[in-house]
């Protein structure tokens, strides 16, 4: 009977089990193999480390882009996560017109993001778009060349990532996470005296910090990899300012066809995200709170 | 008072959208006027319809549904396959591979797609739809075995027991038992894995290269250029942009709005279980 069940089990589990090696394991093994080779698609040639010497010390554009997607973290992560957690927070202080009010925040996340790209470019032109319009009628200060001026490119494209993901899949965790508070905890800490920033801060953030750090996470292995919006709204532009790691891989592979090289930078791609993954998980004990668990 | 704050922040989400509508009704000289207009004088609607004879739109439409819809149904059904061997048999290396599984959601896709985009080269399918369609069919990835895996788990055993003893095999209480129980999992899976792949823009930015083969994504990217060469026809043209960005959006709306419910509860079992809590 056991037999029969492990054998019916590997059965179902097949398409996934091929799938593993032909689509994750045999590609993660090849990347890696590739990345010691030059390789144009047509003849390979062993260069042994000779990829990883020329991005650290030959190719300009390595440590740049590196910095860029680096910096493109820094301005969209904390802002990302703490914006949703708090349209979360906004959405549980039972409001009226909450069913409508998170489908209208979440719509935004729907959006193709060309889509998206498209509609910024267009909201954020200097002279004709709203945005500017809206500042000229404010401030009367002609507002700034947003996706055309090297500084304002990459908050541009912060703010971008913002309308999309603020309302987005994160806010519906986080709004989960928070309804999962026990009242009984803010009852107590009202009778303590708590007003609603003191709740926040010593019953809401700790109970719901699994929940935050979980989405830190996702927020920055997907941060790292913004390509969509960057290839479509800027191009990588003006003078290399969206130029995120990203894009550089993708420029080697399928505009130089050097797969080999693109092969290497993606595998440094990988522990630069393991190696931050890993630092947030050591960290996780110092503010981390898991209800659950047994000291 | 919070309410308000609610509702313009509603509004600030909604704005764009807008004006995307406002700008797709108007006429091209009415984009660039000084002092800028609001509303259009008088709706262009025949600026749809312009887009389509503009550019292959309706084409990219159709290849973005079949696209779409064979993507969903293989990620459907092969997740369903492999979340019931997850949930209901043990075999040896079962729990290694599914820790694997969930390990793989936190891997870049730069390490795998060029030796993937390499593999479909050789093979001669790079201008083809096979590279978009045919990897749904080996379990849909970690996210929707999971979600799933999670829902079977939720299934009592009893039901799979007396089929059993009625004589059923694996493959009769998969179908015929347990599937018509998932329907607010298989749902979710649906849903989300349309607006996934609708909008997916890499996939079709590597592997297509004619444009007829387009889909909605890669069109309106092509067709819109990039920023300042929004004239790349020879004449203004963000109205259209605008209305095939319009068009693009709607059927995720629409399903989004359809199942709401199940859409939410499944990202945030998913993202719960995920987060530990």
């Amino acid at each position: 009977m056991r037999r029969r069940e492990a054998l019916y089990g590997v059965l179902f589990a097949l398409p996934y089990l091929l799938g593993l090696v032909l689509w994750t394991g045999g590609p993660v093994i090849a990347s890696a193999v590739l990345s010691f080779f030059s390789y144009d698609m047509i003849t390979p040639r062993f260069l042994g480390f000779g990829n990883y010497i020329f991005a650290f010390t030959a190719d300009d554009l390595f440590w740049s882009s590196l910095g860029r997607s680096f910096y493109f973290v820094l301005l969209s992560v904390p802002t990302g996560v703490f914006g949703s957690l708090l349209l979360a927070w906004l959405l549980d202080q039972k409001i009226g017109g909450f069913k409508l009010l998170r489908a209208l925040f979440y719509v935004p996340s729907l959006t193709p993001v060309v889509a998206v790209a498209v509609l910024w470019s267009w909201l954020l032109h200097p002279q004709i778009g709203p945005v500017n319009l809206a500042i000229r009628a404010l401030f009367h200060v002609p507002g700034p060349n947003w996706l055309g001026h090297p500084d304002w490119a990459v908050p541009s494209l912060v703010i971008m990532g913002l309308w999309a993901g603020l309302g987005s899949n994160r806010m519906l965790i986080f709004l989960a996470g928070l309804q999962g508070v026990p009242t009984e905890l803010y009852e107590a800490a009202q009778i303590d005296g708590a007003g609603t920033w003191g709740r926040f801060t010593h019953v809401t953030l700790p109970m719901i910090s699994p929940t935050i750090f979980f989405n830190l996470i996702l927020a920055i292995i997907g941060a790292l990899q913004v390509f969509a919006s960057a290839y479509v709204a800027t191009g990588g532009g003006p003078a290399h300012a969206t130029w995120f790691f990203s894009l550089h891989i993708y420029q080697n592979a399928f505009k130089y066809f050097r797969m080999g090289y693109a092969s290497a930078l993606a595998w440094l791609f990988l522990l630069v995200i393991l190696f931050f993954t890993w630092i947030q998980f050591q960290m996780q004990g110092r503010w981390v709170y898991y209800a659950g668990e047994v000291k | 008072m919070l309410t308000v704050l609610a509702v313009l922040l509603a509004a600030l989400f909604v704005l764009p959208f807008l004006w995307t509508v406002t700008t797709s009704l108007k006429r091209a000289s009415e984009i660039y006027a000084v002092p800028p207009t609001l509303f259009p004088a008088e709706p262009q609607w025949r600026n749809f319809s312009l887009l389509f004879t503009r550019v292959p739109f309706l084409r990219w439409i159709y290849n973005s549904l079949i696209i779409t819809i064979t993507n969903v149904i293989g990620i459907t059904l092969s997740a369903l396959l492999v979340s019931y061997s997850f949930s209901r048999f043990r075999w040896p290396g079962r729990d290694i591979v599914f820790m694997i599984c969930l390990g793989t959601m936190m891997l870049p896709g730069e390490v795998t797609f060029i030796p993937t985009y390499i593999l479909f080269a050789k093979l001669k399918w790079v201008d083809t739809w096979r590279p978009l369609m045919v990897p749904a069919w080996f379990g849909g990835g970690p996210f929707n075995i999971f979600l799933l895996r999670q829902f079977f788990l939720s299934l009592p055993r009893e039901l799979d027991e007396a089929a059993l003893i009625d004589g059923a095999n694996p493959f009769t209480i998969l179908w015929e038992i347990l599937v018509p129980l998932c329907k607010p999992a298989i749902t979710t899976v649906v849903v989300i894995n349309f607006i996934a792949v609708w909008n997916d823009f890499f996939g079709p930015l590597i592997f297509l290269n004619s444009i007829e083969k387009y889909t909605i994504s890669l069109g309106t990217q092509w067709f819109a250029g990039t920023i300042g060469n929004l004239t790349s026809f020879g004449e203004p043209t963000t109205q259209l942009v605008m209305a095939a960005t319009l068009i693009a959006t709607t059927p995720c709306v629409v399903l989004f709005a359809a199942a709401q419910r199940y859409f939410v509860e499944g990202i945030v079992t998913t993202g719960l279980k995920g987060a530990g809590v």
